[in-house]
Protein backbone atom coordinates (compact mmCIF):
# COMPACT_ATOMS: atom_id res chain seq x y z
CA UNK A 1 0.00 0.00 0.00
CA UNK A 2 1.63 3.46 -0.93
CA UNK A 3 1.27 5.70 0.75
CA UNK A 4 -0.78 9.08 0.29
CA UNK A 5 1.16 12.41 0.97
CA UNK A 6 -0.49 14.05 3.97
CA UNK A 7 -1.23 17.85 2.49
CA UNK A 8 -0.18 20.57 5.24
CA UNK A 9 -3.27 21.60 7.30
CA UNK A 10 -5.20 24.08 6.99
CA UNK A 11 -4.65 26.92 9.67
CA UNK A 12 -7.37 29.00 11.94
CA UNK A 13 -6.88 31.19 15.15
CA UNK A 14 -7.63 28.64 17.59
CA UNK A 15 -5.41 25.67 15.75
CA UNK A 16 -2.22 27.63 15.39
CA UNK A 17 -0.91 27.32 18.86
CA UNK A 18 -0.72 23.61 18.56
CA UNK A 19 0.80 23.26 15.32
CA UNK A 20 3.43 25.65 16.56
CA UNK A 21 3.64 23.25 19.93
CA UNK A 22 3.77 20.40 17.48
CA UNK A 23 7.01 21.97 15.79
CA UNK A 24 8.49 21.42 19.49
CA UNK A 25 7.47 17.49 19.50
CA UNK A 26 4.71 18.44 21.63
CA UNK A 27 1.40 17.15 21.79
CA UNK A 28 -1.05 19.05 23.24
CA UNK A 29 -4.62 19.03 23.92
CA UNK A 30 -7.47 21.73 25.56
CA UNK A 31 -8.96 20.98 29.00
CA UNK A 32 -11.84 23.21 30.94
CA UNK A 33 -10.61 25.24 33.76
CA UNK A 34 -14.32 25.10 35.08
CA UNK A 35 -15.44 21.47 34.77
CA UNK A 36 -11.78 20.01 33.84
CA UNK A 37 -12.95 17.83 31.29
CA UNK A 38 -10.88 17.15 28.36
CA UNK A 39 -11.88 17.65 24.88
CA UNK A 40 -11.40 16.97 21.22
CA UNK A 41 -10.77 18.96 18.61
CA UNK A 42 -9.46 21.92 20.66
CA UNK A 43 -11.73 24.80 21.38
CA UNK A 44 -11.23 27.90 23.35
CA UNK A 45 -14.39 27.88 24.57
CA UNK A 46 -15.19 24.10 26.48
CA UNK A 47 -18.10 22.36 24.45
CA UNK A 48 -19.36 20.83 27.36
CA UNK A 49 -20.14 23.63 29.75
CA UNK A 50 -18.50 27.18 27.27
CA UNK A 51 -16.28 27.63 30.20
CA UNK A 52 -12.53 28.59 29.42
CA UNK A 53 -9.88 26.15 28.33
CA UNK A 54 -6.34 25.86 28.49
CA UNK A 55 -3.44 23.62 26.90
CA UNK A 56 -2.04 20.38 28.21
CA UNK A 57 0.43 18.21 27.16
CA UNK A 58 -0.84 14.67 25.72
CA UNK A 59 0.54 11.37 26.39
CA UNK A 60 0.16 10.42 22.69
CA UNK A 61 -0.76 6.84 23.83
CA UNK A 62 -4.75 5.44 22.60
CA UNK A 63 -6.63 2.49 21.22
CA UNK A 64 -8.16 2.01 17.90
CA UNK A 65 -11.57 3.31 18.01
CA UNK A 66 -12.30 2.45 14.93
CA UNK A 67 -10.41 2.49 11.45
CA UNK A 68 -10.63 1.78 7.57
CA UNK A 69 -8.10 1.37 4.95
CA UNK A 70 -8.19 2.31 1.43
CA UNK A 71 -6.05 0.81 0.22
CA UNK A 72 -5.79 2.16 -3.81
CA UNK A 73 -5.44 5.67 -2.52
CA UNK A 74 -2.68 4.76 -0.21
CA UNK A 75 -3.85 5.42 3.41
CA UNK A 76 -6.27 4.53 7.11
CA UNK A 77 -8.46 6.87 8.19
CA UNK A 78 -9.17 6.04 11.95
CA UNK A 79 -10.27 7.51 15.48
CA UNK A 80 -8.04 7.26 18.03
CA UNK A 81 -9.16 7.34 21.88
CA UNK A 82 -6.22 9.40 23.76
CA UNK A 83 -5.23 7.64 27.20
CA UNK A 84 -6.25 10.97 28.37
CA UNK A 85 -9.90 10.32 27.14
CA UNK A 86 -10.88 12.09 23.89
CA UNK A 87 -11.02 10.64 20.17
CA UNK A 88 -9.54 12.47 17.23
CA UNK A 89 -9.91 11.81 13.86
CA UNK A 90 -6.18 11.07 12.36
CA UNK A 91 -4.54 8.15 10.09
CA UNK A 92 -2.82 5.10 11.38
CA UNK A 93 0.79 4.96 9.43
CA UNK A 94 3.75 2.70 9.20
CA UNK A 95 1.25 -0.78 9.90
CA UNK A 96 0.60 -3.89 8.30
CA UNK A 97 -3.15 -3.19 7.85
CA UNK A 98 -4.84 -6.24 7.71
CA UNK A 99 -2.95 -6.72 11.15
CA UNK A 100 -5.11 -3.47 12.34
CA UNK A 101 -8.25 -3.98 14.84
CA UNK A 102 -10.67 -1.74 16.99
CA UNK A 103 -9.38 -1.95 20.17
CA UNK A 104 -5.52 -2.02 19.28
CA UNK A 105 -2.85 0.41 21.05
CA UNK A 106 -1.19 3.02 19.39
CA UNK A 107 0.88 5.74 19.95
CA UNK A 108 1.58 8.84 18.16
CA UNK A 109 3.98 9.57 15.52
CA UNK A 110 4.00 12.66 13.89
CA UNK A 111 4.27 13.09 9.91
CA UNK A 112 6.14 16.29 8.90
CA UNK A 113 3.80 17.67 6.20
CA UNK A 114 5.21 19.46 2.63
CA UNK A 115 5.42 22.67 4.52
CA UNK A 116 7.23 21.80 7.94
CA UNK A 117 4.09 21.57 9.64
CA UNK A 118 4.12 17.72 11.48
CA UNK A 119 0.31 16.56 11.97
CA UNK A 120 -0.47 13.61 15.16
CA UNK A 121 -0.56 10.39 13.00
CA UNK A 122 -0.74 6.83 15.16
CA UNK A 123 0.93 3.72 14.71
CA UNK A 124 1.12 0.63 16.46
CA UNK A 125 2.62 0.83 19.46
CA UNK B 1 -49.16 21.77 19.59
CA UNK B 2 -48.34 18.98 16.71
CA UNK B 3 -48.06 19.08 13.06
CA UNK B 4 -50.24 15.89 12.93
CA UNK B 5 -52.46 15.59 10.05
CA UNK B 6 -52.04 19.63 9.71
CA UNK B 7 -50.27 18.80 6.13
CA UNK B 8 -50.61 16.52 3.04
CA UNK B 9 -48.28 15.58 0.54
CA UNK B 10 -50.24 15.94 -2.25
CA UNK B 11 -47.63 16.10 -5.40
CA UNK B 12 -44.60 13.96 -5.65
CA UNK B 13 -42.49 13.66 -8.27
CA UNK B 14 -39.18 11.80 -9.46
CA UNK B 15 -37.44 13.23 -12.71
CA UNK B 16 -36.68 10.24 -14.49
CA UNK B 17 -33.44 11.28 -15.83
CA UNK B 18 -29.73 9.78 -14.36
CA UNK B 19 -27.87 11.66 -16.42
CA UNK B 20 -28.57 15.30 -17.82
CA UNK B 21 -25.11 16.77 -19.49
CA UNK B 22 -27.87 19.33 -21.61
CA UNK B 23 -30.00 20.72 -18.62
CA UNK B 24 -29.29 23.10 -16.14
CA UNK B 25 -29.79 22.22 -12.30
CA UNK B 26 -32.23 25.15 -12.73
CA UNK B 27 -33.65 23.73 -15.44
CA UNK B 28 -34.00 20.44 -13.22
CA UNK B 29 -35.59 22.21 -10.12
CA UNK B 30 -38.33 23.67 -12.46
CA UNK B 31 -38.99 20.48 -14.35
CA UNK B 32 -39.61 18.49 -11.26
CA UNK B 33 -41.96 21.44 -9.80
CA UNK B 34 -44.11 21.34 -12.97
CA UNK B 35 -44.08 17.38 -12.33
CA UNK B 36 -45.03 17.70 -8.59
CA UNK B 37 -47.64 20.40 -9.73
CA UNK B 38 -49.10 17.99 -12.23
CA UNK B 39 -49.15 15.38 -10.07
CA UNK B 40 -51.08 17.24 -7.77
CA UNK B 41 -53.56 18.53 -10.09
CA UNK B 42 -52.38 22.33 -8.84
CA UNK B 43 -51.46 25.43 -11.06
CA UNK B 44 -48.27 27.05 -10.31
CA UNK B 45 -50.44 30.39 -8.97
CA UNK B 46 -51.46 27.95 -6.18
CA UNK B 47 -47.89 27.61 -4.52
CA UNK B 48 -47.81 29.97 -1.75
CA UNK B 49 -44.48 28.32 0.00
CA UNK B 50 -41.03 26.98 -1.22
CA UNK B 51 -38.15 25.15 0.37
CA UNK B 52 -35.30 24.23 -0.63
CA UNK B 53 -31.45 22.91 0.31
CA UNK B 54 -27.68 23.59 -0.68
CA UNK B 55 -28.18 21.71 -4.02
CA UNK B 56 -30.50 24.97 -5.01
CA UNK B 57 -28.05 27.28 -7.12
CA UNK B 58 -27.26 30.81 -5.86
CA UNK B 59 -28.92 31.84 -2.76
CA UNK B 60 -31.25 29.43 -2.27
CA UNK B 61 -35.15 30.49 -2.58
CA UNK B 62 -34.02 33.86 -4.00
CA UNK B 63 -32.25 32.63 -6.91
CA UNK B 64 -34.46 29.58 -7.69
CA UNK B 65 -37.87 31.96 -7.36
CA UNK B 66 -36.73 34.46 -9.50
CA UNK B 67 -35.89 31.46 -11.80
CA UNK B 68 -39.81 29.67 -11.41
CA UNK B 69 -41.02 33.26 -11.13
CA UNK B 70 -42.78 31.96 -7.83
CA UNK B 71 -44.26 34.70 -5.37
CA UNK B 72 -44.70 32.97 -2.28
CA UNK B 73 -45.50 34.27 1.46
CA UNK B 74 -42.99 31.84 3.05
CA UNK B 75 -39.65 30.96 2.20
CA UNK B 76 -36.58 28.06 3.99
CA UNK B 77 -33.46 26.90 2.86
CA UNK B 78 -32.89 24.85 5.96
CA UNK B 79 -29.56 22.83 4.95
CA UNK B 80 -28.91 19.10 5.95
CA UNK B 81 -27.66 17.35 3.32
CA UNK B 82 -29.24 14.66 1.94
CA UNK B 83 -31.50 14.31 4.87
CA UNK B 84 -32.84 18.35 4.58
CA UNK B 85 -35.90 17.00 2.08
CA UNK B 86 -37.57 15.13 4.83
CA UNK B 87 -37.32 17.62 7.06
CA UNK B 88 -38.38 20.03 4.76
CA UNK B 89 -41.73 18.28 4.40
CA UNK B 90 -42.19 18.83 8.35
CA UNK B 91 -41.00 22.70 8.37
CA UNK B 92 -43.70 22.79 5.22
CA UNK B 93 -46.33 21.31 7.51
CA UNK B 94 -45.29 23.53 10.83
CA UNK B 95 -45.69 26.74 7.87
CA UNK B 96 -49.13 25.42 7.15
CA UNK B 97 -50.05 24.83 10.89
CA UNK B 98 -49.24 28.65 11.67
CA UNK B 99 -51.19 29.78 8.65
CA UNK B 100 -48.06 31.25 6.94
CA UNK B 101 -48.93 29.16 3.85
CA UNK B 102 -51.21 26.73 2.40
CA UNK B 103 -49.42 24.85 -0.68
CA UNK B 104 -45.35 24.54 -0.05
CA UNK B 105 -43.03 23.17 -2.91
CA UNK B 106 -40.38 21.38 -2.36
CA UNK B 107 -37.67 21.06 -4.69
CA UNK B 108 -34.27 19.18 -5.03
CA UNK B 109 -32.01 18.57 -8.22
CA UNK B 110 -28.14 18.17 -9.08
CA UNK B 111 -26.03 16.81 -11.41
CA UNK B 112 -22.73 15.03 -10.18
CA UNK B 113 -22.67 12.53 -12.78
CA UNK B 114 -22.61 15.02 -15.64
CA UNK B 115 -20.18 17.07 -13.84
CA UNK B 116 -17.82 13.76 -13.44
CA UNK B 117 -17.57 14.31 -9.17
CA UNK B 118 -16.04 11.32 -7.52
CA UNK B 119 -18.19 12.07 -4.95
CA UNK B 120 -17.67 9.56 -2.39
CA UNK B 121 -13.37 9.01 -2.54
CA UNK B 122 -11.94 12.23 -3.16
CA UNK B 123 -10.58 14.22 -0.58
CA UNK B 124 -11.80 17.53 -0.28
CA UNK B 125 -9.60 20.69 0.21
CA UNK B 126 -9.51 22.18 3.69
CA UNK B 127 -11.18 25.40 4.50
CA UNK B 128 -9.98 27.58 7.43
CA UNK B 129 -13.58 29.05 8.38
CA UNK B 130 -14.93 25.24 9.28
CA UNK B 131 -14.01 24.69 12.50
CA UNK B 132 -13.20 21.27 12.50
CA UNK B 133 -11.31 21.62 9.49
CA UNK B 134 -7.91 21.90 10.52
CA UNK B 135 -7.80 19.18 12.90
CA UNK B 136 -9.05 16.46 10.28
CA UNK B 137 -9.39 17.71 6.01
CA UNK B 138 -5.64 16.52 5.69
CA UNK B 139 -6.37 13.07 6.83
CA UNK B 140 -8.67 12.40 3.97
CA UNK B 141 -11.84 11.47 5.54
CA UNK B 142 -14.19 11.38 2.50
CA UNK B 143 -17.56 10.34 2.40
CA UNK B 144 -16.28 6.33 2.25
CA UNK B 145 -13.87 5.80 4.42
CA UNK B 146 -16.31 7.86 7.46
CA UNK B 147 -18.97 5.26 6.76
CA UNK B 148 -16.60 2.39 6.66
CA UNK B 149 -15.17 3.22 9.98
CA UNK B 150 -19.33 3.11 11.45
CA UNK B 151 -19.17 -0.21 9.50
CA UNK B 152 -15.48 -1.44 11.08
CA UNK B 153 -17.25 -0.30 14.87
CA UNK B 154 -20.40 -2.45 14.36
CA UNK B 155 -18.43 -5.10 13.01
CA UNK B 156 -16.32 -5.20 16.05
CA UNK B 157 -19.40 -4.46 18.76
CA UNK B 158 -21.72 -7.02 17.42
CA UNK B 159 -20.36 -9.30 15.36
CA UNK B 160 -21.87 -7.93 12.03
CA UNK B 161 -20.69 -9.47 8.61
CA UNK B 162 -20.43 -8.01 4.93
CA UNK B 163 -22.46 -10.59 4.24
CA UNK B 164 -25.46 -9.32 6.21
CA UNK B 165 -24.85 -5.74 4.89
CA UNK B 166 -24.80 -7.20 0.88
CA UNK B 167 -28.36 -8.64 1.94
CA UNK B 168 -29.27 -4.77 2.14
CA UNK B 169 -28.13 -4.36 -1.65
CA UNK B 170 -29.58 -7.81 -2.75
CA UNK B 171 -32.86 -6.55 -1.81
CA UNK B 172 -32.80 -3.47 -2.94
CA UNK B 173 -31.31 -4.73 -6.67
CA UNK B 174 -34.69 -7.04 -6.39
CA UNK B 175 -37.09 -4.04 -6.40
CA UNK B 176 -34.47 -2.12 -8.92
CA UNK B 177 -35.71 -4.68 -11.65
CA UNK B 178 -39.15 -3.45 -11.76
CA UNK B 179 -38.09 0.02 -11.93
CA UNK B 180 -37.69 1.51 -15.70
CA UNK B 181 -35.45 4.03 -14.54
CA UNK B 182 -33.04 2.58 -12.22
CA UNK B 183 -29.35 2.84 -12.87
CA UNK B 184 -28.97 -0.26 -11.94
CA UNK B 185 -31.66 -3.46 -12.59
CA UNK B 186 -29.34 -6.51 -12.45
CA UNK B 187 -30.55 -8.58 -9.26
CA UNK B 188 -27.35 -9.41 -7.57
CA UNK B 189 -26.22 -11.86 -4.70
CA UNK B 190 -24.82 -11.79 -1.51
CA UNK B 191 -21.47 -13.20 -3.15
CA UNK B 192 -22.01 -10.73 -6.39
CA UNK B 193 -21.70 -7.66 -3.09
CA UNK B 194 -18.86 -9.36 -1.33
CA UNK B 195 -16.79 -10.08 -4.18
CA UNK B 196 -17.30 -6.36 -5.41
CA UNK B 197 -13.86 -4.52 -5.31
CA UNK B 198 -13.41 -3.41 -1.97
CA UNK B 199 -13.93 0.76 -1.59
CA UNK B 200 -12.74 1.16 2.02
CA UNK B 201 -12.76 -1.63 4.24
CA UNK B 202 -14.73 -3.36 4.88
CA UNK B 203 -17.31 -1.24 2.02
CA UNK B 204 -17.14 -2.84 -1.39
CA UNK B 205 -18.28 -1.09 -4.46
CA UNK B 206 -21.73 -2.62 -4.39
CA UNK B 207 -22.11 -1.51 -0.32
CA UNK B 208 -21.58 2.43 -1.83
CA UNK B 209 -24.62 4.00 -3.37
CA UNK B 210 -25.03 5.35 -7.13
CA UNK B 211 -23.25 8.72 -8.57
CA UNK B 212 -27.10 10.17 -10.10
CA UNK B 213 -28.13 13.35 -12.02
CA UNK B 214 -31.71 14.09 -11.20
CA UNK B 215 -33.94 15.27 -9.33
CA UNK B 216 -37.78 15.59 -7.35
CA UNK B 217 -40.37 17.68 -6.25
CA UNK B 218 -43.20 17.70 -3.47
CA UNK B 219 -45.57 19.48 -2.53
CA UNK B 220 -46.92 19.77 0.75
CA UNK B 221 -50.70 21.59 1.47
CA UNK B 222 -53.35 22.12 3.89
CA UNK B 223 -56.23 19.51 4.96
CA UNK B 224 -58.70 21.81 3.38
CA UNK B 225 -56.87 21.90 -0.71
CA UNK B 226 -55.61 18.21 0.05
CA UNK B 227 -59.48 17.29 0.27
CA UNK B 228 -60.30 19.26 -2.66
CA UNK B 229 -58.12 17.18 -4.85
CA UNK B 230 -58.76 13.95 -6.74
CA UNK B 231 -55.81 12.05 -5.20
CA UNK B 232 -54.98 9.86 -2.18
CA UNK B 233 -54.97 11.53 0.95
CA UNK B 234 -51.25 11.08 2.34
CA UNK B 235 -51.46 12.56 5.85
CA UNK B 236 -48.39 13.85 7.93
CA UNK B 237 -48.12 12.13 11.47
CA UNK B 238 -44.97 12.81 12.92
CA UNK B 239 -41.73 13.91 12.40
CA UNK B 240 -38.30 14.74 14.11
CA UNK B 241 -34.99 16.30 13.18
CA UNK B 242 -31.57 16.21 15.12
CA UNK B 243 -28.03 16.83 14.35
CA UNK B 244 -25.24 14.20 15.70
CA UNK B 245 -21.40 15.12 15.87
CA UNK B 246 -18.37 13.80 17.75
CA UNK B 247 -19.82 15.31 21.21
CA UNK B 248 -15.97 16.94 21.93
CA UNK B 249 -14.55 14.23 21.38
CA UNK B 250 -16.93 11.64 23.25
CA UNK B 251 -17.38 9.91 19.45
CA UNK B 252 -19.63 6.84 19.55
CA UNK B 253 -20.20 5.47 16.35
CA UNK B 254 -22.97 2.85 17.88
CA UNK B 255 -25.94 5.08 16.62
CA UNK B 256 -26.99 7.83 14.22
CA UNK B 257 -29.16 11.14 15.04
CA UNK B 258 -32.02 8.64 13.91
CA UNK B 259 -31.75 7.41 17.46
CA UNK B 260 -33.46 10.85 18.60
CA UNK B 261 -35.80 11.20 15.25
CA UNK B 262 -37.43 8.07 15.31
CA UNK B 263 -38.74 7.83 18.53
CA UNK B 264 -39.49 11.60 18.77
CA UNK B 265 -41.49 11.23 15.07
CA UNK B 266 -43.19 8.04 16.36
CA UNK B 267 -44.56 9.63 19.40
CA UNK B 268 -45.93 12.43 17.77
CA UNK B 269 -47.80 10.71 15.26
CA UNK B 270 -48.89 8.07 18.18
CA UNK B 271 -47.74 4.92 16.51
CA UNK B 272 -45.21 1.73 16.92
CA UNK B 273 -42.61 1.04 14.76
CA UNK B 274 -44.26 -2.65 14.27
CA UNK B 275 -47.19 -0.35 12.91
CA UNK B 276 -44.90 0.41 9.98
CA UNK B 277 -45.85 -1.28 6.53
CA UNK B 278 -43.35 0.28 4.55
CA UNK B 279 -39.84 2.06 5.35
CA UNK B 280 -38.31 4.25 2.90
CA UNK B 281 -34.26 4.27 4.64
CA UNK B 282 -31.99 6.47 3.25
CA UNK B 283 -28.97 4.13 1.61
CA UNK B 284 -25.87 6.47 0.91
CA UNK B 285 -24.12 2.48 1.61
CA UNK B 286 -25.63 -0.41 3.30
CA UNK B 287 -24.26 0.34 6.74
CA UNK B 288 -26.39 3.43 6.77
CA UNK B 289 -29.41 1.41 6.32
CA UNK B 290 -28.34 -1.12 8.93
CA UNK B 291 -27.55 1.39 11.47
CA UNK B 292 -31.00 3.45 10.90
CA UNK B 293 -33.00 0.16 11.31
CA UNK B 294 -31.75 -0.31 14.68
CA UNK B 295 -32.42 3.51 15.56
CA UNK B 296 -35.39 3.30 14.31
CA UNK B 297 -36.58 0.84 16.58
CA UNK B 298 -37.49 -2.06 14.16
CA UNK B 299 -34.88 -4.11 15.97
CA UNK B 300 -32.46 -4.16 19.06
CA UNK B 301 -29.37 -2.20 18.92
CA UNK B 302 -27.18 -4.73 17.28
CA UNK B 303 -29.35 -7.11 16.17
CA UNK B 304 -29.59 -5.08 11.83
CA UNK B 305 -27.43 -7.87 10.65
CA UNK B 306 -29.72 -10.41 11.48
CA UNK B 307 -32.50 -8.31 10.91
CA UNK B 308 -31.04 -7.56 7.09
CA UNK B 309 -30.35 -11.20 6.30
CA UNK B 310 -32.38 -13.47 4.17
CA UNK B 311 -34.75 -11.07 2.34
CA UNK B 312 -36.22 -9.56 5.63
CA UNK B 313 -36.19 -6.15 3.16
CA UNK B 314 -37.74 -7.35 0.27
CA UNK B 315 -41.24 -6.52 -0.31
CA UNK B 316 -43.65 -9.63 -0.41
CA UNK B 317 -40.69 -11.89 1.49
CA UNK B 318 -39.54 -9.75 4.46
CA UNK B 319 -41.02 -7.91 7.35
CA UNK B 320 -39.91 -4.78 6.48
CA UNK B 321 -40.49 -3.88 2.90
CA UNK B 322 -37.78 -0.93 2.09
CA UNK B 323 -37.27 1.38 -0.72
CA UNK B 324 -38.73 -0.34 -3.44
CA UNK B 325 -37.49 2.10 -5.99
CA UNK B 326 -34.63 0.45 -5.50
CA UNK B 327 -32.92 3.74 -3.50
CA UNK B 328 -30.15 5.09 -3.88
CA UNK B 329 -28.03 1.61 -4.03
CA UNK B 330 -30.00 0.70 -6.96
CA UNK B 331 -31.79 3.62 -8.94
CA UNK B 332 -31.07 7.33 -8.40
CA UNK B 333 -29.28 9.16 -5.88
CA UNK B 334 -29.60 13.47 -7.83
CA UNK B 335 -27.39 15.65 -6.14
CA UNK B 336 -25.98 13.11 -3.86
CA UNK B 337 -28.65 14.00 -1.81
CA UNK B 338 -31.36 11.15 -0.87
CA UNK B 339 -34.04 12.29 1.26
CA UNK B 340 -36.56 13.41 -1.17
CA UNK B 341 -36.82 10.35 -2.83
CA UNK B 342 -37.11 8.76 -0.18
CA UNK B 343 -40.47 10.46 0.48
CA UNK B 344 -41.57 10.20 -3.26
CA UNK B 345 -41.39 6.16 -2.75
CA UNK B 346 -43.26 6.41 0.22
CA UNK B 347 -46.09 8.47 -1.36
CA UNK B 348 -45.91 6.02 -4.25
CA UNK B 349 -46.51 2.85 -1.85
CA UNK B 350 -49.21 5.03 0.73
CA UNK B 351 -51.14 5.83 -2.33
CA UNK B 352 -50.95 2.20 -4.26
CA UNK B 353 -49.05 3.57 -6.76
CA UNK B 354 -45.92 1.45 -6.55
CA UNK B 355 -44.84 -1.07 -8.89
CA UNK B 356 -47.18 -4.07 -8.98
CA UNK B 357 -44.54 -6.07 -8.38
CA UNK B 358 -42.87 -4.31 -5.18
CA UNK B 359 -46.21 -2.84 -4.08
CA UNK B 360 -46.78 -3.45 -0.54
CA UNK B 361 -50.51 -4.37 0.32
CA UNK B 362 -52.81 -2.50 2.38
CA UNK B 363 -49.84 -0.20 2.92
CA UNK B 364 -51.73 2.43 5.13
CA UNK B 365 -48.38 3.65 7.41
CA UNK B 366 -45.04 4.88 6.09
CA UNK B 367 -41.89 6.07 7.47
CA UNK B 368 -39.11 8.30 5.63
CA UNK B 369 -35.86 8.65 7.41
CA UNK B 370 -32.53 9.89 6.20
CA UNK B 371 -29.49 11.41 7.17
CA UNK B 372 -27.33 14.37 5.38
CA UNK B 373 -23.57 14.91 6.12
CA UNK B 374 -21.36 11.99 7.21
CA UNK B 375 -23.07 9.28 10.01
CA UNK B 376 -19.09 8.60 11.04
CA UNK B 377 -18.16 11.93 12.07
CA UNK B 378 -21.04 14.66 11.99
CA UNK B 379 -24.37 14.64 10.05
CA UNK B 380 -28.04 15.38 10.21
CA UNK B 381 -31.30 13.00 10.54
CA UNK B 382 -34.53 13.35 10.07
CA UNK B 383 -37.57 11.22 10.05
CA UNK B 384 -41.27 11.35 8.67
CA UNK B 385 -44.05 8.84 9.24
CA UNK B 386 -47.38 9.57 6.59
CA UNK B 387 -50.77 7.89 6.82
CA UNK B 388 -52.80 7.47 4.00
CA UNK B 389 -56.31 8.39 5.35
ZN1 LIG C 1 -16.22 22.65 30.76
Amino acid sequence: MADRIIPSPVQSPESEPFYAAAKEGKFMIRRCKDCHKPHWYPRSLCPFCFGETDWEAASGDGIIYSYSPMRRAGYTIAYVTLKEGPTMMTNIIDADVDKLACGQAVKLKWTVTEDGTPVPTFTPA
Amino acid sequence: MSIKGRGYIVGAYEHPTRKAPDKSVSQLHAECAKGALEDAGLKKSDIDGYICAGDAPGMGPINMLDYMNLKVGYFDSTDVGGSSYIAHVAHATQAIAMGKATCVLITLAGRPRSEGQATGTAARPGNPAIADSPWETHFAPVTANVYAMVAARHMYEYGTTSEQLAWIKVAASHHAQWNENAMLRNVVTVEDVVNSPMVSDPLHRLDCCVISDGGGALIVASPEIARSLKRPLVKVMGAGEAPKGQFGGNVDLTFSGGAWTGPRAFAEAGIRPSDIKYASIYDSFTITVLQQIEDMGFCERGQGGRFVSDGNLISGVGKLPFNTDGGGLCNNHPANRGGITKVIEAVRQLRGEAHPKVQVPNCDLALAHGTGGLIGSRHGSATLIMERE
